[in-house]
């Protein structure tokens, strides 16, 4: 078995998008970010985001999740026409962003980080406080869906590894009723063992229904976990390949825009 | 379901044992250094330290310095400082005096307008903070100054020239409230102990602690709500996380900047409490109220286990602390030992414990 083909389950994914952006474009000033970007996302599904650095991946998925508004474009929310005002509203439509920092706190437990800003409360008026023993169950049984035993409910978070945090992230935000998961380069950071166990901790989530938005600059992690992949470069799509009708070379070429990458890969003997 | 129970483990796990969960409490350094300082003048000091009025005189001042320790802690926790509570205890002080004497209002008026007054100045040097971006050290340490110059041109245009403001005890007095905030509770069980020679007692029958101050109380009340705040509400929850990193609670929908803006009144508040407390025990306000308290406040929070960086601490540690910080201080009156080392051993308990929550925050982190 090869990664390729690691964790790639059955047929491609059919299906109404529940976010679909059409011609987007994003000006900061004079500067063109995003000149027209196309994008889908379906329930079930890994739809990779390809695009090297300053293709204008993040400028797009910040566009997506409600940080910034389209200077033009369309973007549907479930077949209709939707304009976020905030990152909140986003939220609770129910598109969660993983971004790179992973808006965890170090030195608070799993469970308190899991349910920061969210917490389950009970009680009435002046007794009313978290819900501390219904919070730390349902941590520690949705950190065991996703394959991590975490050593109690109050290990903090500062003792996890790297693809662990990004697995409590993950897992947070499927628990919080995400429909879309935005993932911004999960695996960058993380070593082989970590990547291979976030990449199957978003197998796991598309399983479940939910569609996610795998951003990256390696072709390999996404073609790993991928279903269709959409390649970014210099603020545009170069359109969408389905699994399968790509070849991971040709995915290269694409994000690094052709030419200069044939040559450089001649004389690093086609390592990257 | 044993084979449930079986899935939840991980051979790779060994149960934690009860000391080493213990060791990852923020209070812990607190409680040792208690023990520590009661062993030393258990060895040390006359005996009549360890006694019941002797209890209650080193209790007194780390009752009101607890009382603003563990309002520190909260907002150290919160990630800010405040500089400027010292101060603030002589302006509240002063507010307080004026309210009651000058303009003869009951207490029931003139604590609420006090606090209300302590909570606006907390809220502007929130606000200062929040808006400027400004590290809450400068903002507040501006703060110590003014409220400290105003409490003194305050006084001396309250009272005609004089820094010192006195008769309010005689003001408060007959005053239901008063009682709240002044003198000894529980004076009844206190006879009651004497009486059947469980305490010791005057030749008149008396007893020779007529009572707990009522600062004591509102220490122990004040500890066990913040604690109640911290460990068991949202709120607590938010404390933690605007002081642990803001940006990753901001994204995760807490609202930091109403946390901060809070907590900055809330230690004003514990100020402004402070200040009643002591103003109505000694009858007179003036304008070197509450010097260098802010110092031993942030002190006390510091031995308390918190961290300097915000995030991490315990009001319970802050409680402990103060007690520290009371037996030290009136303890070596009970010693041979020349009082001045007190300072002396302010700064060292304080490098120790600064050492030692580093060294926890590591443990706790799993930090290499």
């Amino acid at each position: 078995m090869t990664i390729d083909s690691t964790f790639h389950h059955g047929d491609p994914v059919t299906g109404a998008p529940i976010v679909e952006m059409k011609g987007i474009e994003k000006h900061f000033g004079n500067v063109i970010a995003l000149a027209g970007v196309s994008f889908d996302i379906r329930p079930g599904e890994c739809h990779c985001l390809l695009g090297d650095n300053g293709a204008g991946k993040s400028t797009f998925i910040k566009t997506m999740s409600g940080v910034h508004k389209p200077t033009k474009g369309e973007i549907l929310f479930e077949g209709r026409p939707m304009s976020f005002s905030s990152p909140r509203d986003a939220m609770e439509a129910g598109i969660a962003t993983v971004f790179q920092d992973l808006a965890m706190i170090p030195l608070m437990s799993v469970t308190r980080n899991f349910f920061m800003g969210r917490e389950p409360k009970k009680g009435e008026g002046l007794f009313r406080r978290m819900d501390l023993g219904a919070a730390n169950e349902i941590c520690v049984e949705e950190m065991r869906k996703m394959g991590i035993n975490l050593r109690g409910p109050d290990q903090a978070v500062g003792t996890l590894s790297g693809g662990e945090r990004q697995t409590v992230a993950i897992a947070r935000a499927v628990y919080f009723g995400a429909k879309v998961l935005i993932l911004d380069e999960p695996t960058s950071a993380l070593g082989v063992r970590q990547t291979s166990n976030v990449l199957a901790t978003i197998d796991r989530v598309r399983k479940q229904g939910v569609g996610v938005v795998f951003i990256s600059h390696n072709v390999r992690h996404a073609l790993a976990v991928g279903d269709r992949f959409t390649v970014l470069n210099r603020g545009k799509t170069l359109g969408t390949a389905t699994r399968g009708d790509i070849t991971p070379e040709a995915l290269q070429d694409l994000m690094a825009g052709g030419q200069e990458m044939a040559q450089l890969e001649g004389s690093l003997g086609g390592t990257i | 379901m044993p084979t449930d129970a079986a899935l939840m483990m991980d051979e790779r796990i060994k149960t934690e044992p009860f000391v080493a969960r213990l060791m990852k409490r923020p209070e812990l350094g607190a409680i040792g250094g208690v023990i520590l300082v009661t062993l030393f003048f258990l060895v040390t000091a006359d005996s009549s330290m360890f006694t019941l009025s002797g209890i209650m005189n080193f209790l007194t001042p780390a009752a009101q310095l607890g009382i603003l320790g563990i309002a520190a802690a909260m907002l150290m926790i919160g990630g800010e400082f405040d500089l400027s509570i010292g101060s603030m205890v002589a302006f509240a002080g002063m507010i307080f005096g004026v309210l009651t004497v000058n303009l003869g209002l009951p207490l029931i008026v003139s604590i609420p307008l006090t606090m209300i007054f302590a909570a606006g100045v907390g809220a502007v040097n929130g606000l200062i903070v929040i808006r400027s971006g400004l590290p809450s050290f400068i903002v507040t340490l501006a703060g110590l100054f003014i409220l400290r110059g105003a409490s003194l041109v305050g006084l001396k245009l309250f009272t005609g020239g004089s820094t010192q403001l006195r008769g309010v005890r005689e003001a408060v007095e007959g005053d239901f409230l008063a009682p709240l905030f002044s003198g000894d509770a529980f004076g009844f069980v206190f006879r009651w102990l004497a009486e059947i020679g469980v305490i010791e007692k005057f030749r008149s029958g008396t007893p020779k602690v007529p009572g707990i101050p009522v600062e004591i109380l509102w220490f122990v009340l004040v500890a066990a709500v913040a604690t109640y705040v911290l460990l068991r509400t949202a709120r607590g929850n938010w404390i933690f996380a605007a002081g642990g990193d803001r940006n990753a609670a901001s994204n995760s929908g807490v609202p930091v900047d109403k946390v901060k803006i809070a907590l900055f009144m809330a230690t004003a508040c514990a100020a402004a409490l402070v200040a009643v407390i002591t103003v109505i025990d000694s009858g007179s306000t003036d304008a070197r109220r509450g010097f260098m308290k802010e110092f031993e406040a942030i002190i006390t929070a510091v031995i308390g286990g918190c961290l300097l960086t915000g995030g991490y601490g315990s009001a319970i540690g802050a409680f402990f602390g103060a007690i520290i910080f009371g037996m030290v201080t009136i303890g070596l009156t009970y010693t041979n030992f020349d009082q001045d080392w007190f300072q002396v051993f302010l700064g060292g308990m304080l490098l120790i414990a600064v050492l030692f929550n580093n060294a926890i925050r590591k443990r706790v982190t799993g930090e290499r």
